[in-house]
């Protein structure tokens, strides 16, 4: 490796500049140029703005909060250097153990007969609960066995979605109180989105939680040598992420104003297109929630591009997978040639 | 088994002529000259990083070299990959074995070149002859059906070697061969060895067992810092005679420590074991001293280290620090006992590639400091990070530059002063400055002699044995997981830790 002097020519001095700008700033680029393509096809052929829309651009976010919060969760579980596949039977079963406390008196069949109209901090404490709990599940099997995190959580996976339908043996839960569908009204799912990715943003860049996390992603056994407590740090970010995925059941329960054991079909695999669109690195160590925000984002106007342009859902599917494919390769030639410029 | 070179005269298999090769910051070889005969083995001895396995990859095709040439009967070589040197004939046999367990000795010898029918089916029964013919060539006893999973290391080496034997090779090259085997399985690759000799095959051979050079090897070569001692027939080397070229070097850039006065006793160790890695090891270290641990590859020595930072905690035995008792059972454990670990392998468990040189000073540190209420005081931090930066001399463009980007030396810089910043009073350094060039070296030996100059305790584990012996205050030597013996620096030169070494 060449020795690393301070280099002071211009070239340099510019292409290092370059270097430090925000890694997110290739991909803000990326969420504005699909934006501005959408606003130039509106005019061409709805003779519409795609942008000056109020109430579209709150309906798109809203779509991709639920996504979000989730995404949130897995962008600290992937700097970890890990992965979590059962982040969308989670939202299925917390939806439904929160709408089964959220029930209201004129419920025709209640799941907890005794147990209507409760206060809304009831369903929505249980949702986290469970969510934290089948987290806790998958840091456990993580930490304490060896398998990879990918058999970990597809275990999970499966049987949190299992759990969910035997719950109810199947059957949706409705008719839930006004409080609990408050929290799914309006641009309230964008708000909470927006916090919690706030909040972890924080604590990723500023607390020990955050340094502690990068440096398990990027080196395990160096972390451990480091006097890192590997094993209990993991179980902490699965645990965080458990949680985050029982928020987003919560709010898809009161969205829907219902449970149901079908909800967050592949949430995961959107959760995890967010956050590796965002730029993290699904070898650890890498990644930020900036990122993984305007990802989430980018598959928001996407979707919601495709639905103005009144083009076929297949077309979308199709489009959002060579995005993700797209995102990486960009990102992977991104690094590399930085490191060269080193 | 005696040496016969006059029978061997009759040719040259392979030239080696003026080869030189050079790394980042390293001149691996220098001018080195070598020549195989047909139907001999020829053994490469050397300390290391005295070149050998450079000069077997070059020769391997794995690296070319920057002057100089092969030649292979006469005519010139160039080889562009280890894929042009196995058609050549030439065959490495790697010190990890490269065949997959879970696949039978027939299919590992031929894959991609197994027989066929005319479908394109693979014929079982023809594998199996032509596997049955190779290995009974070697004689060599192995059901070619058997899943390799189910062969002794020893075995699975036979298997690689009639794997380098299928492809027609004429040169063998043997990488620690026996380093893996006992001392009976040895002597079964040693008669496979003189069968290979008497089809004409030449093998280069390398080995630090200098013992077993004497019954296998028609001649030596020695090679030291990249460039070639001498070259002659067992008959005229004695043991200590190859030692001393091996070693026969002064390192001028070294500084030697302060010899400082040792203080109170700040970790004593008793009868520490970890089956198989060591047993029994007893030591005491002081205050303000350097204690070198010296022993080949494989003694013992990283284990123990690990062992005393609890990375893989002892089995039994005790460990005293200041006097008082303690059980170290994870890194953190250690941490909060004074102690740090410089590990042996900078990339494996060292350095947080993807991270920046701040981020990979402040971890060790940020358990114990510079946290309020789980928030990290960033200024702080950022304060002392560039302090200890600025005392290590790293050379970085800046502080958030990523680890990855800068040389060898600077990222070990970078890592003990991740270990300074906790404020360590017991240094455990394993090969503090491997692969790192001279300059570097000399400023962690400055390092590390400031630190024991005020009262740090350090016990450091090297290969190299110049530097052990300029900067140690005693040098302990193990030899397969046991202490053969504690010496004071003025009672300890190269030859005879090299005996303790490799009893």
């Amino acid at each position: 490796m060449p020795e690393a002097v301070p280099d002071t020519s211009v070239e340099a001095r510019r292409g290092r500049r370059w270097r430090r700008l925000p890694p997110e700033v290739s991909i803000l680029m990326v969420l504005v140029g699909l934006a501005l393509s959408f606003e130039l096809l509106g005019w061409i052929f709805v003779k519409q703005s795609f942008l000056f829309n109020e109430q579209r651009l709150i309906v798109m976010i809203l779509q991709v909060s639920v996504i979000g919060i989730i995404a949130v969760g897995v962008t600290q579980v992937i700097i970890a250097g890990g992965i979590d596949l059962s982040s969308g039977s989670v939202v299925a079963l917390t939806a439904m153990v929160a709408a089964s406390l959220a029930q209201s008196s004129d419920a025709v069949r209640p799941v907890y007969p005794t147990l209507t109209d409760l206060p809304v901090v009831v369903p929505v404490a249980a949702g986290l609960a469970v969510g934290a709990l089948a987290g806790l599940v998958n840091g456990a099997l993580i930490a304490r066995t060896s398998i990879p995190p990918f058999i970990a959580t597809l275990g999970v996976m499966v049987s949190a979605r299992g759990v969910a339908r035997w719950y109810t043996r199947g059957q949706p839960v409705s008719m839930l109180t006004d409080s609990f569908a408050a929290i799914g009204s309006a641009a309230v799912p964008v708000l909470i989105f927006l916090g919690t990715a706030l909040l972890f943003h924080l604590a990723l860049r500023y607390t020990r939680y955050g340094k502690f996390t990068y440096a398990i992603g990027a080196n395990p056994q160096a972390a451990r040598v480091s006097g890192i407590r590997v094993g209990p740090h993991l179980v902490l970010v699965y645990t965080i992420a458990g949680t985050l995925s029982g928020l987003a059941g919560v709010v898809t329960a009161a969205r829907a104003v219902s449970g149901q054991a079908g909800m967050g079909m592949m949430y995961e695999l959107d959760a995890i297109a967010a956050a590796v669109i965002g730029g993290a690195s699904l070898s650890g160590g890498i990644g930020r929630i900036t990122g993984t925000v305007i990802g989430t984002l980018i598959l928001g106007v996407v979707t919601s591009g495709f639905t103005f342009l009144r083009i076929d859902a297949y077309y979308q599917e199709i489009v959002k997978g060579a995005i993700i494919v797209a995102a990486v390769i960009a990102d992977q030639y991104r690094q590399r040639s930085r490191a060269r410029a080193a | 088994m005696g040496s016969d070179p006059s029978a061997a005269a009759d040719g040259c298999l392979l030239e080696v002529i003026n080869v030189s090769k050079a790394f980042p910051g390293v001149m691996a070889l220098e001018n080195v000259s070598l020549r195989l005969k047909c139907g001999t083995v020829h053994a490469v001895v050397g300390e290391n990083g005295a070149g050998k396995s450079t000069l077997m990859n070059i020769i391997a095709g794995l690296h070319a070299p920057d002057r100089g040439e092969l030649r292979l009967r006469g005519r010139p070589l160039r080889l562009r990959s280890p894929r042009e040197a196995l058609e050549s004939g030439i065959a490495m046999i790697h010190q990890e074995l490269n065949l997959m367990p879970s696949m039978s000795v027939a299919e590992n010898i031929w894959i991609g070149r197994e027989p066929v029918n005319a479908c394109g089916v693979i014929s079982h029964r023809e594998l199996h002859r032509r596997t049955r013919q190779l290995l009974g060539s070697l004689s060599i006893d192995i059901d070619p059906q058997a899943p390799l999973r189910s062969l002794s290391i020893a075995y699975r080496q036979m298997v690689e070697i009639a794997k380098a034997i299928s492809y027609d090779s004429q040169l063998l090259i043997m990488d620690e061969p026996t380093s893996a085997l006992t001392e009976r399985d040895a002597e079964r690759l040693f008669a496979i060895i003189l069968g290979l000799k008497a089809q004409g095959k030449g093998i280069l051979y390398i080995s630090h067992r200098i013992e077993e050079l004497f019954s296998v090897a028609d001649e030596i070569s020695v090679l030291r810092d990249g460039r070639h001692v001498g070259t002659d027939t067992p008959a005229n080397l004695t043991r200590e005679r190859i030692i001393r070229m091996m070693v026969g070097r002064e390192l001028a850039q070294i500084v030697p420590a302060a010899p400082a006065r040792a203080g109170a006793v700040r970790l004593a160790v008793r009868e520490l074991t970890l089956e198989p890695h060591f047993r029994d090891v007893s030591f005491e270290l002081h205050a303000g001293e350097i204690l070198g641990i010296a022993g080949l590859v494989g003694s013992g020595r990283s284990k123990l280290a690990e062992a005393l930072f609890g990375v893989s905690p002892a089995g039994s035995g005790r460990i005293l620090i200041e006097g008082s008792e303690v059980r170290i059972g994870s890194p953190a454990a250690a941490i909060g006992r004074g102690l740090a670990f410089l590990t042996e392998d900078r990339r494996e468990s060292g350095c947080f590639l993807t991270l920046s040189v701040l981020e990979n000073l402040a971890v060790a540190v940020l358990g114990r400091d510079f946290v309020r209420l789980g928030f990290v005081r960033g200024r702080a931090l950022t304060r002392a990070c560039e302090a200890m930066s600025r005392l290590l001399a790293v050379r970085t463009p800046d502080q958030h530059e990523r680890i990855e980007n800068l040389s060898g030396g600077n990222q070990q810089k970078v890592l003990i002063g991740r270990w300074l910043l906790t404020s360590p009073r017991t240094l455990i350094l394993d090969e503090p400055t491997r692969g790192i060039d001279v300059g570097a070296k000399a400023e962690i030996y400055q390092l590390i002699a400031r630190l024991v100059e005020r009262g740090a305790a350090v016990l450091m584990i090297s290969s190299e044995l110049p530097e052990i012996l300029a900067m140690s205050h005693r040098i302990m030597v193990m030899h397969e997981g046991r202490i053969t013996g504690i010496l004071p620096r003025a009672q300890a030169d190269q030859v005879r830790i090299m005996n303790l070494a490799a009893q």
